[in-house]
C-alpha cells in the first residue's frame, strides 16, 4: 500500500491543514483589516458565545433547514427518485435524453446560472412569468421557495443518476416475481426497490445534504435578501469574512456548520444501519 | 515636470561639455559620468551615481538621444480593479497604454531603466479588496495600489498602508502636484490627517430630472428645489398628473450596497446638518433627529403616498432597472452623481443610452432640508466620494515608486485618462481645462456649483459596516416597518459595531 | 362476461390515464429543467439583450464585442488546464486512495472518511481563504496553476473518495486474489485490474471534479492576480461597468462561450466512457 503515500501527503496538505487552520481561526478575534488586522489575539471561546448570542445567527440556521429541507430532501433526492423510477423501465432514447437536460442544469457554471435565473424569475417579462402569464417579482414575493426551487433544478442530476443506477442493480427477477404475484407498483417500490437501494439513499443524503447545507450560489441570486429572508449560513459567513473581514466569527460559524453536518450524519447513519 | 527635465537635461550637457573636454588619463579607469546626461557614445561606460549608489553607468538610446544610465531594471507593478475590455476598462486602457510606456520613456530619459507591470482586476469591490488585503497582509503584491478612499482607514490600522512621510520621506510634500488638489479631495486619501496617496478622480451628487414630465405636471423645466418638501411636492404633482411614471428615484436597501448610502442616504442626512461621523466629537449618528428626517423622507417616498418603486430598491437589478426606466423617460426625478450623466444615459457611450439626454435631462443641486439646514449651514448638498492609489510599504524602490506614482498625476497624464471624456478629475488645472474646453453643461454645472460645497465619508476601518446598517435601515422602511422602529434598530446595530460609547443619539 | 369486460375497460382506462400522466409528468419535466436554459440559447444572438426572454433582433455583435476582450479566449484556455488538470489530480489520488480505503478495514474508518468530507466543506468556504493563501505564499504557489490545481483538487477529493469506493467495493475481489498469487503487485493489480472495472466510476469522477473547477470562483480569485493566469469564471466578473451593472451585451456571448465547452467534455466522456453511475456502485 505505499502508493497511498503521496495520496496521505497532499490530503494532510491540501485539506487537513487548511480545515484544521480554519478551525483554529474561529478560537481568534482574527479579522483581514483594521487593528484586529495589526495583532490578532486568541479569544478562546468568545466568537462562540457572539454568534450564539446573534438572532441572525438563528435566523440564518432555521433558513438553512428550510432550504436543505426543500431543496436537497424533497427537491433532490425525491423528485431525483421519483424521475429514475418513472423513467428506469422506459427505451434508453427518452431516458437519456431527460438526463442530459437534466445534467445540463448541473453543468452550466454558476456565475452564468445566476444570469439565467434572474431572467428566469424577473418580474418584467421574465420566463416564468410570460409562461403563466404574471408580474410576480419572485425574488421578491417568494424569496426561500425561489432558491428552493434552483437549488432543485441545479442539484437534481446527482440524484436522477445514483437511484437510476441503484434502481437498475434490482435484480430484474425479484420484480417480475411481485409482478406476477399482482403486487402494485406502490408495493413493489416499498417492499423490494427501497430496501435494495438504501445503501444508495444513505450515501445521496448525506452528500447532498452537506453539499446543500455549504452552498453559497443563492448568494448570486438573491443576495441573501430581501431583509435577509434567503440569508442561510454559507451568505452568512460570506458576509462575515468578505464583508466585515471578520475572519474569527466566520470561522467560527464554519466550525458549527461543520458540528451540525456532523450530528445530522451521524443520525442518518444510526437509522440507515438500524433497517 | 517636463520644464523639470528640461532644467536637468541643461546641467547635464554642460557638465558632460566639461567632462569631455577633461584629458583622459588612463584608458583603463572609467570616465566619470553623471546619471541621465547625455553621452556621446553608445555602449560607453562611465562611473556615476544613481540612488544613492555609486556605479558603472552605461551610455544608452532613450527617444533618439544618448543619455548615461543607470542598467539596472527597476521593476514596478500596479495592481487596480480595472481590465481591458471589463470593469474600468478605460483606466486600464491608461495604465496600460499611456502610462507605462510614457513612463519608461520619460525615465529612461533621465537616465533609469524601469520595467512596469500593470495587474489588472475585474471582479466586485468586496473580491478585490480582500485579495489587495491577503496580498498587503503577505508582504507581497503590486507597489501600487488602487484603492477606494473609504478603505485607507481600515488598511492604515492594520498596518498594510503607511502614510507618505514615512515611505517617501519628508520631501514628497514638493511634488508641484498637490498645490493643484483641493484639500477636501487630498482628505480622500488621507487618514487621522495624514497623507497615504494621492486621490484619482472625484464626483458631484445632484438630482437629475425628466424635462418632459415636468412640462406635463406643470412645473418649471428649470426646477431647483430649495428644501426637501419642495422634492415631494414635485413628486405628488407628477403622480397626480400622469401614470405609469415612477414619480421619484431615490436608492434604498442593501441591494444597491454603496448605491443607497452615497446617491441618497449619506446626501440627505448632510443636508439636515449631521455626519454619518462626526470628526469633531468622534461619534457615529445614531438614532439622531438627522437619521429620523432621512427615514422619514423614505417613508414619504416609499410609504403609502407611493412616490417610489419599492420593487427596485428590493431586487438586485434594481438600480439598472432605474436607470433603464429613466432613459425610457419614465421617471420624474433621481439622484445620482455625475456618471449619471457621462456613463449611463450617454447618448453614445451609456449603459442606458438615451438620445435625447441633452434636451431631456435637466439638474438641480440637493437641497438641504430647509434653507441653511445642511453642514456648515449650507442650503444645497452633496456628497463625494473616489479612490486612489497608495504605495505598498513592502516596496523594493520607494523613490522610483513615488516617481511613478507622481507621472501617473501629472497635468498631461491625467488629461490623457480623461481621454476625451469629461469627467471630474482631482486636479483642478484639469478641469478648469476641461470645463472650458467642452462645452458640457452637466459636468460644468457640478464643478461650479456642487464642488465647493460637497462632503466626503469618514475613512474609518467602521464605515463599510456603519454603511451597511444604514442601507439595511432605508430597506426596512421600503419594506413598511416604522421610522422610530428602522431608526431604534439601527442605533442598536450600530452601537454592536462602534461600541454604545462612540454614538450619539438626539 | 359483463364483469370481465368491464374490468378490462377499467384496466385500460387506468393504462391510457397512466400513459398520460405518464407523458405530461415528462413533459413538466423537460419543461422546467429546459426553460431557465433558454437565455443562453436567445440572448447571445439579440442585440440588446436584457435579463428576460424575448425573441432577439438578431446580431452577432455580442460575440464581436466580446472578441474585442483581449482576455476572453485566454480565459477558456486557462479554464481548460484548470479543469483537466484537477480531474486528473482528482482520479489519481483518489482511485488509489478509495482503493486502499476499501480494501483494508480500519476501526473508525467511515467515520475517518467522513471527517475528510466535512474538512472539505470547511476548505472550499470563504472562511477558509485566508489560510489557503497563506499555505500557498509558504509553499510558493500564489499565480501558479499548480496551486489552483493542488487546492481545488483538495477540496474535491473526500467527496471523490466517497464516491468511488462504492465503485471499487463492488469490484469483485477474486481478481484480484488471483493476480496476487501469480505475483502481481498492488499497483499491478490497481492498474491492471480494479482501474479498468471501475472506468466508468472515473468517468463520472472526472467529469464531476472537472465541472467544479471550470465554474469555481473562490480558489482562482485568491491565488492567481496576473490576468493572463486567470480562468473564465473570474473573467466573468469583469464584465461590469463603473456603476456596477453588468455588460449584458459581453456577457451574453461569453456566457454562451464559458458554456459550452463542459458541455462538449461531457458530451465525449459520455460516449466514449459511459457517464453513468452503473450498476457498480453499493452504499
Amino acid at each position: 500500500m505505499l502508493f497511498l503515500f503521496p495520496s496521505a501527503i497532499f490530503i494532510t496538505i491540501f485539506l487537513i491543514i487548511p480545515a484544521v487552520w480554519t478551525l483554529y481561526l474561529g478560537l481568534t478575534n482574527y479579522s483581514l483589516t483594521g487593528l484586529a488586522a495589526a495583532n490578532p489575539k486568541f479569544v478562546g471561546l468568545q466568537n462562540y458565545a457572539t454568534v450564539l448570542k446573534d438572532p441572525e445567527f438563528y435566523n440564518s440556521f432555521k433558513l438553512t433547514i428550510i432550504f436543505v429541507i426543500g431543496s436537497a430532501i424533497i427537491g433532490q433526492a425525491l423528485l431525483g427518485f421519483i424521475i429514475a423510477w418513472t423513467f428506469s423501465d422506459k427505451p434508453g432514447k427518452l431516458r437519456s435524453f431527460v438526463e442530459v437536460i437534466i445534467i445540463l442544469a448541473w453543468m452550466v457554471p454558476s456565475s452564468v446560472v445566476t444570469f439565467l435565473w434572474s431572467a428566469f424569475l424577473n418580474g418584467q417579462n421574465g420566463t416564468l412569468n410570460k409562461i403563466i402569464g404574471g408580474q410576480t417579482e419572485w425574488l421578491i414575493t417568494h424569496p426561500m421557495l425561489s432558491i428552493i426551487v434552483f437549488n432543485s433544478w441545479r442539484g437534481a442530476a446527482f440524484s436522477v443518476l445514483l437511484f437510476g443506477a441503484a434502481i437498475a442493480a434490482v435484480p430484474k427477477s425479484h420484480l417480475e416475481v411481485a409482478r406476477i404475484a399482482g403486487a402494485s407498483k406502490y408495493r413493489q417500490l416499498r417492499d423490494i426497490i427501497v430496501p435494495a437501494s438504501r445503501g444508495h439513499i444513505l450515501t445521496n443524503l448525506l452528500l447532498i445534504s452537506l453539499w446543500s447545507f455549504n452552498l453559497f450560489t443563492p448568494y448570486l441570486l438573491t443576495g441573501g435578501g430581501p431583509g435577509g429572508k434567503t440569508e442561510i449560513l454559507p451568505i452568512f459567513v460570506y458576509e462575515k469574512a468578505l464583508r466585515y473581514f471578520n475572519f474569527g466569527i466566520a470561522s467560527a460559524i464554519a466550525t458549527i456548520m461543520l458540528l451540525i453536518n456532523f450530528v445530522f450524519a451521524l443520525i442518518v447513519i444510526r437509522r440507515g444501519k438500524q433497517k | 515636470m517636463q520644464t523639470l527635465n528640461r532644467k536637468v537635461f541643461g546641467v547635464g550637457l554642460v557638465a558632460a561639455l566639461f567632462l569631455a573636454v577633461l584629458p583622459v588619463s588612463n584608458a583603463a579607469t572609467a570616465a566619470a559620468a553623471a546619471l541621465g546626461t547625455s553621452c556621446k557614445k553608445e555602449n560607453a561606460t562611465g562611473k556615476g551615481t544613481s540612488l544613492g549608489k555609486t556605479l558603472t553607468l552605461t551610455c544608452k538610446k532613450a527617444s533618439g538621444q544618448l543619455v548615461w544610465t543607470d542598467t539596472r531594471v527597476i521593476k514596478l507593478s500596479v495592481i487596480a480593479n480595472a481590465i481591458k475590455g471589463g470593469k474600468n476598462s478605460s483606466n486600464a486602457i491608461w495604465l496600460q497604454d499611456y502610462v507605462i510606456p510614457n513612463y519608461t520613456a520619460d525615465a529612461a530619459l533621465r537616465g533609469y531603466t524601469v520595467s512596469v507591470k500593470f495587474t489588472g482586476q475585474g471582479v466586485a469591490d468586496e473580491a478585490y479588496k480582500s485579495g489587495i488585503a491577503l496580498d498587503l497582509k503577505a508582504k507581497t503584491g503590486a507597489d501600487i495600489m488602487n484603492i477606494d478612499g473609504i478603505w485607507v482607514g481600515e488598511f492604515a490600522d492594520a498596518g498594510y498602508i503607511q502614510p507618505l512621510s514615512k515611505i517617501v520621506g519628508s520631501s514628497f510634500t514638493k511634488w508641484e502636484g498637490w498645490s493643484q488638489i483641493n484639500t477636501a479631495v487630498q482628505d480622500l486619501m488621507s487618514y487621522n490627517g495624514t497623507r497615504y496617496g494621492i486621490p484619482q478622480g472625484t464626483d458631484g451628487r445632484i438630482l437629475y430630472f425628466n424635462k418632459k414630465i415636468f412640462a406635463a405636471a406643470g412645473l418649471p423645466t428649470d426646477w431647483q428645489p430649495n428644501s426637501w418638501a419642495d422634492i415631494l411636492a414635485a413628486a405628488k404633482k407628477i403622480k397626480d398628473t400622469q401614470s405609469g411614471v415612477t414619480p421619484l428615484q431615490i436608492n434604498a436597501g442593501t441591494q444597491m450596497g454603496e448605491a443607497t448610502t452615497m446617491q441618497a442616504a449619506l446626501p440627505l442626512l448632510v443636508g439636515t446638518g449631521e455626519r454619518i461621523y462626526d470628526p469633531a466629537t468622534k461619534k457615529w449618528a445614531g438614532n439622531t433627529s438627522g437619521i429620523r428626517k432621512v427615514l422619514q423622507f423614505y417613508s414619504d417616498v416609499y410609504g403609502s403616498k407611493e412616490y417610489g418603486n419599492s420593487t427596485w430598491q428590493l431586487t438586485a437589478t434594481g438600480r439598472d432597472d432605474s436607470f433603464q426606466s429613466f432613459a425610457d423617460g419614465k421617471v420624474g426625478i433621481l439622484g445620482e452623481g455625475d456618471y449619471g450623466w457621462r456613463g449611463v444615459w450617454n447618448p453614445s457611450s451609456g449603459n442606458h443610452k438615451m438620445a435625447t439626454r441633452n434636451t431631456d435631462i435637466g439638474f438641480a443641486k440637493i437641497p438641504a432640508y430647509t434653507p441653511g439646514a445642511g453642514i456648515r449651514g449650507q442650503n444645497f448638498v452633496s456628497m463625494s466620494g473616489g479612490g486612489g492609489y497608495v504605495l505598498n510599504p513592502g516596496t523594493k524602490n520607494a523613490a522610483m515608486t513615488w516617481d511613478l506614482l507622481t507621472f501617473m498625476n501629472n497635468r498631461e497624464s491625467i488629461q490623457a485618462s480623461l481621454n476625451g471624456s469629461v469627467k471630474i478629475s482631482q486636479r483642478n488645472d484639469v478641469n478648469n481645462y476641461i470645463t472650458s474646453a467642452n462645452a458640457d453643461t452637466c459636468i460644468d454645472f457640478i464643478v461650479k456649483n456642487v464642488m465647493p460645497l460637497t462632503a466626503y465619508r469618514p475613512g474609518l476601518a467602521l464605515y463599510p459596516a456603519v454603511s451597511t446598517e444604514f442601507q439595511k435601515a432605508t430597506e426596512a422602511i421600503v419594506n413598511g416597518k416604522s421610522v422610530a422602529e428602522a431608526a431604534a434598530a439601527y442605533e442598536t446595530a450600530v452601537k454592536g459595531l462602534v461600541g454604545a460609547g462612540n454614538v450619539k443619539s438626539s | 362476461m359483463t364483469k370481465t369486460r368491464k374490468r378490462k375497460q377499467k384496466w385500460t382506462l387506468k393504462r391510457t390515464g397512466g400513459r398520460a400522466s405518464f407523458w405530461m409528468f415528462t413533459f413538466l419535466i423537460i419543461a422546467f429543467f429546459s426553460t431557465p436554459l433558454l437565455w443562453l440559447v436567445f440572448a447571445p444572438f439579440d442585440l440588446t439583450p436584457r435579463l428576460n426572454i424575448k425573441l432577439p433582433t438578431l446580431s452577432f455583435n455580442n460575440f464581436h464585442e466580446m472578441s474585442q476582450n483581449p482576455y476572453a479566449i485566454h480565459s477558456l484556455l486557462n479554464s481548460l488546464l484548470f479543469s483537466v488538470g484537477t480531474g486528473l489530480l482528482v482520479i489519481c489520488v483518489g482511485a488509489p486512495a478509495s482503493y486502499a480505503l476499501s480494501r483494508v478495514k480500519f476501526v473508525g474508518r467511515d467515520l475517518f472518511l467522513y471527517i475528510l468530507l466535512l474538512f472539505s466543506s470547511v476548505v472550499t468556504g470563504t472562511a477558509a481563504m485566508v489560510p489557503i493563501f497563506l499555505l500557498c505564499l509558504n509553499l510558493g504557489l500564489i499565480n501558479t496553476f499548480y496551486g489552483v490545481i493542488l487546492v481545488m483538487g483538495g477540496g474535491l477529493l473526500p467527496a471523490a473518495i466517497f464516491i468511488l469506493k462504492d465503485f471499487t467495493d463492488s469490484t469483485p475481489k477474486s481478481y484480484e486474489e488471483s493476480a496476487r498469487i501469480f505475483g502481481a503487485s498492488s499497483f499491478q493489480i490497481l492498474r491492471n485490474i480494479v482501474v479498468p472495472i471501475i472506468r466508468p466510476g472515473l468517468a463520472v469522477i472526472f467529469v464531476w471534479a472537472f465541472v467544479g473547477a471550470w465554474g469555481d470562483f473562490l480558489v482562482p480569485f485568491i491565488l492567481i492576480r496576473a490576468p493572463e493566469r486567470s480562468p473564465a469564471a473570474v473573467l466573468m466578473y469583469s464584465f461590469y461597468t463603473e456603476g456596477g451593472q453588468a455588460m449584458l451585451t459581453t456577457l451574453a456571448a461569453f456566457a454562451l462561450l464559458y458554456t459550452v465547452p463542459v458541455i462538449v467534455m461531457y458530451l465525449y466522456v459520455n460516449k466514449r466512457y459511459g457517464f453513468r453511475f452503473y450498476g457498480g456502485i453499493k452504499g
